[in-house]
């Protein structure tokens, strides 16, 4: 797809939830946004009592091609990204070959190119092969076609204090940022949930919250030490928070994310030994969700990323301790945002935009995405409609996946339209 | 009684003292020259085994036997996913041949869950991975029972019957209310400790977890107990204690020392079963380690309920069969 969307005006749609106006696309730039626009000739979108918010982007989102080409492909998962409303989405390193080569990660930005769903960005490996011993050839990636500023060996901890001050260090050459998944790994060997009361009772073995929070207290003491950025993945627990928040207060560059399903769900699930419920980092308790919806308030966690996980049905119909850690998110992830953060006045519109726009798009380095919605601006939005409640039905889903823990559930909002560069990736809730 | 046995938790206080009284029943048979009831003629128990367990499996084949029950044994060494095999195509494969009840011992906890939600049969879980293993709980409430004359067939008890003072309620049921019971050992990795600590509860005693700290999940302070460290203060105030086993693998991974500190500090010598109030029994689930968590001469001492505790199994199992499968049965 090109930007051949041709002129579009999107009739009395509700700027960040606010009042409602009208937004005339052309060329696949907003032209203007105000009240009575009309063009001749263009399409009319018929968006009264609909929510306009910059393009999600999601910092996030494991595709899994190459390699894993039956859990997802380029395509399948952009056209989930779309349909969840996301006009760009990170795609994570852990594929197999590694995205760890300026040839890797050029490939997969290609697919993207021409998937057309959402725009794909590659995350670069930290580590040749995620193998924690020595760094990838983070320049080289950097320098590449898809122009790599995140690297991140997601699904592994970079566990190795000074491989990890390294990497920090190296990317401050071209402004990149190390994305860590913090777990430490002697902690959690063989985890399978959240190290609590739950986890004791089935007789689990858990993964303790202290095995996150130690990292990111070194990693927070490294970026600062060297000067540099530093992004945690999926935040998952109340003592991260506050680690952040203390870091944060210091003026050292960190920023983070947390993930839907930790702003939603608990532990507790984990008693059905359905391994829809498995994940890593896993579900933890109320009082964990209670303050990463409160760090996501306050700006303390930056920004929310799916962490999108698709896995064969295979890998998840089994015995828990065998079954694959992940969940799919993207195609719910703006709705467990709006039951978790709006309905409970913790954000408003603005506010998400800001955590699934603006925020992620800034870490990313990404340039185009993430608003604001103004005149001349590429026109990259999503319309979504606050009022239908009703469950959430993975069937109709387009990931290739089915591993979502929200099948069944009841959760507000539709997304009704996205825009990526003027031109409708999704219309009346479909793929355009 | 619900349809599946996977978690003592299942059974209610009078659940559990109907499978003790009729356990009771069906013990008294083992004394006859014929051992067989036809109860379960033409009903299949698969014996699903992927843990060596020689113990428990035989245990469940006899009880299904002297039902009358056709009884297949399905055992798989390693994990179905080693064998290349997954859970749900044995289940299915389980569905095809009709079974009736499924006991299933597993590493993994949780795999009964997993099979209950994909067989039509009962379940019983014969151990699954650090989760549970029920019918080992019903087994030992069942010899703490008859050894301290509370049974529902009291007359045939042995041992010696505890006095009960008239406060205690329930205490006229056959249930182990005011008992005190000392579980000893790896706790975090015990199906035994779990069951135990949930249907001993129900029943009434008191129970109290002793065990070195990095032997304990973080939150046992949440379960129905007491926990200490200290063996020593723990046993003049016992009527039962139950040594657990100490894994091999637990030996090189740091819960402890060294294995003669764990003995030293936590292992039932003859000394320290000497602090026992006279009336106090000593259990262990097998298999032992003689002279790690439990010295030989205790092992062997009258104190010792441990070959018991064998016998008593094949009665419970075919207590829970029976009750699982036999009312069902003749509705059917």
């Amino acid at each position: 797809m090109s930007g051949s969307g041709g002129n579009w005006v999107i009739k009395g749609a509700r700027l960040l939830g606010g009042d409602p106006a009208d937004i005339l696309i052309r060329g696949g730039m907003v032209e203007a946004i105000g009240p009575g626009l009309g063009e001749p000739g263009a399409q009319v979108l018929d968006a009264n009592g609909l929510i306009a918010l910059p393009g999600l982007v999601d910092l996030h989102t494991h595709l899994r091609e190459p390699g894993r080409e039956d859990a997802e492909t380029v395509e399948t998962g952009t056209r989930a990204a779309a349909l969840g409303g996301f006009t760009a989405v990170h795609a994570m390193a852990n594929t197999d070959p590694v995205a760890d080569t300026a040839g890797v990660v050029e490939q997969i930005w290609r697919l993207g190119r021409q998937a057309g769903h959402c725009d794909v960005q590659p995350i670069g490996a930290v580590t040749a092969g995620l193998g924690g011993t020595r760094l990838a050839e983070l320049g080289a990636m950097a320098d590449s076609a898809a122009r790599v500023r995140v690297f991140s060996d997601d699904g592994r901890c970079v566990s190795d204090a000074v491989l990890m001050r390294r990497a920090l260090e190296y990317v401050k050459a071209f402004d990149g940022v190390i994305a860590q998944h913090a777990q430490e790994p002697r902690l959690t060997e063989g985890a399978q949930m959240n190290e609590g009361e739950a986890s004791g009772r089935l007789g689990l073995t858990g993964w303790p919250a202290v095995a996150e929070e130690a990292v990111i207290a070194r990693d927070c003491l490294l970026a600062a030490h060297v000067g540099s950025s530093l992004h945690v993945c999926h935040v998952s627990t109340a003592g991260s928070v506050e680690i952040i928040r203390w870091a944060k207060g210091k003026g050292w560059q960190v920023t983070a994310e947390v993930t839907p399903h930790h702003l939603l769900l608990t532990d507790d699930l984990a008693a059905s030994y359905d391994p829809v419920y498995k994940v890593n980092p896993p579900l933890r308790t109320r009082a964990d969700v209670a303050a990463l919806r409160q760090g996501l308030a306050d700006g303390t966690i930056d920004c929310v990323a799916t962490d999108h996980a698709p896995h064969p049905l295979e890998d998840k119909e089994t015995e828990w301790n065998t079954a694959a850690f992940g969940m799919t998110g993207l195609e719910t992830a703006l709705r467990v945002v709006h039951e978790a953060m709006v309905e409970t006045g913790l954000l408003d519109w603005a506010g998400v935009a800001d955590r699934m726009s603006a925020r992620p798009a800034a870490i990313g380095r990404l340039v185009g995405h993430g608003g604001p919605l103004a005149a001349s601006t590429p026109a990259n939005l999503t319309l979504y409609d606050p009022r239908p409640r009703e469950a959430v039905d993975p069937r109709a889903h387009a990931s290739r996946s089915r591993n979502t823990p929200f099948a069944g559930m009841v959760l507000p909002g539709k997304v009704v339209a996205t825009f990526l560069r003027g031109s409708p990736t999704v219309l009346d809730g479909k793929l355009a | 009684m619900k349809r599946h046995l996977i978690s003592a938790a299942d059974l209610t206080r009078d659940d559990a003292l109907l499978i003790l009284d009729t356990a009771d029943e069906l013990a008294r048979m083992a004394d006859r020259p014929i051992k067989k009831l036809p109860t379960l003629r033409g009903r299949t128990v698969v014996n699903l085994f992927y843990e060596d367990s020689t113990r428990t499996r035989i245990s469940f084949e006899a009880a299904a036997k002297r039902l009358s029950a056709d009884v297949i044994n399905f055992s798989v060494k390693g994990s179905s996913v080693a064998k290349g095999e997954s859970l749900k195509d044995t289940a299915q494969t389980l569905e095809a041949m009709g079974a009736d009840a499924v006991v299933i011992r597993h590493g993994a906890s949780g795999t009964p869950h997993r099979l209950a939600s994909w067989v039509r049969g009962s379940v019983i879980n014969a151990g699954d991975g650090a989760h549970e293993h029920p019918t080992q709980a019903l087994l030992d409430a069942f010899t703490i029972r008859r050894r301290f004359g509370r049974g529902g067939g009291a007359t045939a008890a042995a041992g010696r019957r505890r006095e009960v003072g008239s406060g205690v309620p329930g205490a006229g049921d056959g249930a182990l209310d005011g008992l005190r019971v000392t579980i000893v050992g790896d706790v975090l990795h015990s199906r035994v400790a779990r069951s135990n600590v949930l249907l001993l509860h129900t029943l009434g005693a008191d129970v109290t977890l002793v065990a070195p700290p990095t032997l304990l999940p973080i939150a046992v302070d949440t379960w129905p107990c007491t926990v200490g460290y200290d063996l020593n203060a723990a046993l003049p105030k016992s009527d039962v204690v139950m040594m657990l086993r100490v894994q091999q693998e637990r030996m090189n991974a740091a819960y402890f020392p060294s294995v003669r500190e764990y003995s030293r500090r936590y292992g039932l010598d003859v000394a320290r079963m000497g602090q026992l109030p006279e009336h106090a029994i000593v259990m262990h689930p097998g298999p032992m380690n003689r002279g790690v968590e439990i010295a030989a001469e205790v092992a062997d001492s009258p104190r010792s309920t441990i070959v018991e505790q064998v016998a008593n199994g094949v009665s419970v199992r075919m207590a829970v069969l029976y009750l699982l499968l036999g009312g069902a049965g003749a509705e059917k």
